[in-house]
């Protein structure tokens, strides 16, 4: 395969990593977020945290995957991200490591004062988390200020604008609405009846969100559509984008709460197929000067690297992918409080 | 206080905290598979039961790894971004074939091992088990791939970095980076194999201390007799034969160390002067008069263990510039350390395991007592075998080649010390972020040191209280189901006095 091709095919599965880590860990960020609002006794808490019980940790390996691959294929946009979004990546990091404590912590102890707890924490870290995903998404559309060796010199405030904090708030209903889609598959009873009114709840402040970042990506971003009118078929993303926010109000309406969970996948995978369409082929967009952005093509590593990274990732993600899918197999179904339990 | 030092000072104390957790997930790992195993080859319940109550302490160890771990994975981003930008193309290929290859693997079937005893039968249980262990030893083969690298950097060349066709000038050089040339020469780059056995050994020893150490509590408190001499036993017997082992593995490391990085083997035994060398077994090493004060040594001890010749000349500290050496204080008493605590853990194993042949040692209340907290021995060996590595590394972060004359001496530029290629290596110095400021990682020096000693409280805190509560055996059947589940938490409650959700004992 020609240098180019490996690049963008990198590109391309950077992509796929990222698409997969939103729509799992999507939905276990979205019960965390969940969590102080809809579980309203001990054991519904512990039910919440149940249902993501086996599946959060794989989930999170998506992350840190991407991480993985991101140092691996383009270490000069690693290295730029992450040194230049310091602080974020630090909260981050806190926002992880409470989250994920929290849920092997919490129901070890019976105290209601330690639960309570680790339940904020639980809150808090998934919270926390989720916002700086979309503040990061947001900055990335937005581009920042690169020097010529591509290295952002700002802080944090810097990426504070109203831009990214808008993609941030959007982010946010947007994994409520997924985590709440995702509890209601595995909650019954009463539980299951709250969280109804939620998923609507969510489901309209994402729209209203979702309305206001499209109009903000328009008039404030050129170039995010600049790709749409070199590469038309890629506002295909934005049609199944809007089709599937269409159909989760229908599908919940008609009680097909299997088919809105499988709506908002779709919506998330679409709407990082958005988002990868609109920043190639840049990792990092300069906003200062066109020719300070890392790209695929300056911040790739070597032709050789890439093939054998490739070789690895063609041998990896059919077991990946198999066993991933026999583990969901294994905890189908209503979420239960056993011996084993969180 | 600058950045590099405070990025420094992060790292080691992030990747300090991090590795009390892996070496014991590779080590407990091997338990449990042995103990699955064998309750499928014995049917016995008792080994079910060992392996139920294990499970759950190794889950907390594993979550607390896996929180902790992603910090590292960051890391390298966020305060080492030249060092990112040099090793990338060969570090990240190491890195990312650990997300895929392992942390897929293990995180997957984790699932399985900690909540799916009663969704999977006990085959497809004992399967995840060994894809666990497994994938934990998969993560450490790549990461000891990546680390090794390092310190003995292979199959990679040095050429200047070329963006949009341009080659990038950096300071009036070319900014130069390290490139695969050859995939397998990097991954068994000339340590990689060593130190990779040295680091099973010392997670084996780690993980059969941790074991040995609550069995033998509840032997001295006479509770869960059966399950505690069992799970001793297994344990004594890894315990013992990794002991010997590190040492057989130590001694080849040793080799490696002095062919590949003079200067740290010099640093490791105080060695300053090129000649014959002693072998200190105690001692202060003064870096200004280049001496070790009250210097208890083996003489001729470690041309001895190099060249098995007590008079064979070995390179001493004198052919290192000064800025060139590794810290004298540091490199010496982590290395020395780590040595008495192996020899230490060859006594008490050998010793113990005469006693058990014998069928005393249980009888011996007092090397119980010493078993009980002989745990903290091997995570102290375990963290200063990695000070070893790392520190004896400095100045370098990627540790240049060193040449060697055909009479067994390093090759010297004129001023008779060692002019290493600057452009093979990269200094430890350079390699920190450029845009990252001291007070932005103080600040995150403080916040990972608050959840750290946080979260080193509360695992404590749970961990004992899991030990309290000691294992149970299995019954059939979860709770829950269309009876209800309050109704079948008080009915099970009623019996056992130890179901979860139940308000008066509520631990899992």
């Amino acid at each position: 395969m020609s240098y180019e091709a490996l690049s963008v095919t990198w590109f391309l599965l950077l992509g796929v990593l990222l698409a997969g880590y939103a729509v799992l860990d999507g939905f276990d960020l979205g019960v965390g977020i969940l969590h102080p609002f809809v579980p309203k006794t001990d054991h519904e808490r512990r039910l919440s945290m149940n249902s993501i019980g086996p599946l959060w940790d794989g989930n999170e390996v998506w992350l840190v995957t991407f991480g993985g691959a991101l140092f691996a294929a383009f270490p000069h946009a690693y290295a730029t991200v992450f040194s230049g979004f310091y602080t974020a990546f630090m909260l981050l990091l806190l926002a992880l490591i409470s989250r994920a404590v929290s849920l092997e912590f919490r129901s070890k102890v019976q105290s209601p004062g330690w639960r309570r707890f680790w339940d904020w924490a639980f809150f808090a870290g998934s919270a926390l988390a989720t916002l700086l995903f979309g503040v990061a998404t947001g900055n990335a559309m937005l581009g920042i200020p690169l020097d010529a060796e591509g290295n952002f010199h700002g802080t944090v405030l810097d990426q504070l604008t109203p831009y990214p904090i808008l993609v941030g708030l959007l982010t946010l209903t947007l994994f409520a609405m997924h985590g709440g889609l995702f509890l209601y598959l595995k909650t019954e009873g009463e539980f299951q009846k709250r969280l109804r009114d939620w998923m609507w709840r969510s489901w309209g402040l994402f729209l209203v969100l979702f309305m206001f970042t499209t109009v903000a990506t328009i008039l404030w971003i050129p170039r995010a559509t600049a790709n749409f009118e070199q590469h038309p078929w890629a506002a295909g993303f934005a049609l199944v984008a809007m089709l599937a926010v269409a159909n989760i109000p229908r599908s919940l309406y008609n009680g097909g709460t299997g088919q809105a969970f499988a709506s908002s996948c779709v919506l998330i995978l679409s709407l990082v197929g958005l988002f990868g369409a609109a920043l190639f082929p840049n990792l990092v967009t300069a906003s200062n000067e066109v020719a300070h952005s890392v790209t695929i093509w300056n911040g790739a590593s070597s032709q050789k690297t890439l093939w054998i990274m490739l070789i690895i990732a063609m041998i990896g993600m059919p077991f990946v992918l198999t066993y991933s899918a026999v583990i969901y197999w294994a905890f189908r179904g209503k979420t239960k409080i056993g011996e084993h339990s969180y | 206080m600058d950045a590099v030092f405070l990025s420094r000072l992060q790292f080691a104390l992030t990747i300090a905290f991090h590795y009390i957790f892996p070496p014991l997930t590779i080590g407990m790992g091997v338990v449990l598979v042995w103990l699955e195993g064998s309750h499928l080859r014995t049917g016995k319940a008792i080994y079910d039961t060992a392996a139920r109550f294990w499970t759950k302490i190794f889950a907390l160890n594993f979550a607390i790894g896996v929180a902790t771990g992603i910090v590292m994975e960051f890391q390298f981003g966020t305060n080492w971004a030249t060092y990112s930008r040099f090793v990338g193309d060969v570090f990240g290929s190491a890195l990312a074939a650990e997300g895929i290859f392992a942390f897929f693997l293990e995180s997957g079937f984790l699932a399985v091992l900690v909540f799916g005893w009663d969704r999977v039968g006990p085959r497809m249980h004992f399967f995840s088990t060994l894809m666990v262990a497994l994938g934990s030893i998969f993560s450490s083969v790549w990461i000891v791939v990546a680390n090794s690298w390092q310190q003995t950097p292979a199959g990679h060349h040095i050429v200047p970095v070329i963006r949009d066709g341009v080659e990038v000038m950096k300071d009036g050089a070319p900014l130069m980076r390290a490139e695969i040339v050859d995939f397998w020469a990097m991954v068994f780059n000339p340590s990689t194999v060593h130190r990779l056995v040295h680091v099973w050994i010392g997670a084996f020893i780690m993980g059969a201390f941790f074991v040995m150490s609550i069995s033998a509590w509840y032997l001295l408190k006479r509770r869960h007799e059966e399950f505690a001499r069992r799970s001793f036993d297994g344990a004594l017997v890894l315990a013992t034969v990794a002991s010997l082992a590190a040492l057989v593995s130590g001694h080849f490391q040793a080799d490696s160390v002095y062919e590949h990085q003079p200067a740290k083997m010099a640093a490791f035994e105080g060695h300053f002067e090129t000649g014959p060398a002693d072998m200190s077994l105690f001692g202060i090493p003064d870096a200004e008069s280049e001496t070790v004060r009250m210097n208890i040594a083996v003489p001729g001890g470690l041309s001895m263990l190099l060249f098995q010749d007590p008079n064979a000349t070995v390179v001493g500290l004198d052919r290192f510039r000064e800025e060139d050496r590794p810290p004298l204080g540091p490199s010496f008493a982590s290395y020395h350390v780590m040595i008495s605590l192996g020899m230490l853990f060859i006594g008490l194993t050998l010793l113990s395991s005469f006693l058990r042949w014998r069928g005393k040692l249980y009888e011996q209340r007092w090397l119980l007592w010493v078993f009980v907290f002989a745990v903290i021995l091997p995570v102290v060996s375990n963290e200063l075998g990695w000070v070893a590595a790392e520190v004896g590394r400095q100045p370098w972060i990627v540790h240049p080649p060193v040449e060697w004359t055909a009479n067994g001496d390093v090759v010297v530029g004129p001023s008779g010390v060692v002019e290493y290629d600057e452009t093979l290596g990269l200094r430890t110095l350079d390699a920190v972020s450029p845009t990252v400021r001291a007070s932005q990682v103080l600040g995150s020096i403080i916040g990972f040191g608050l959840i750290y000693l946080g979260l080193a409280a509360v695992w404590v805190f749970v961990l004992d209280r899991k030990i309290k509560h000691g294992p149970t055996p299995h019954e059939d059947s979860g709770s829950g189901g269309p009876k209800g589940l309050l109704g079948a938490v008080k009915e099970r409650a009623s019996e056992s006095g130890r179901m979860t959700g139940n308000p008066q004992s509520a631990e899992s």
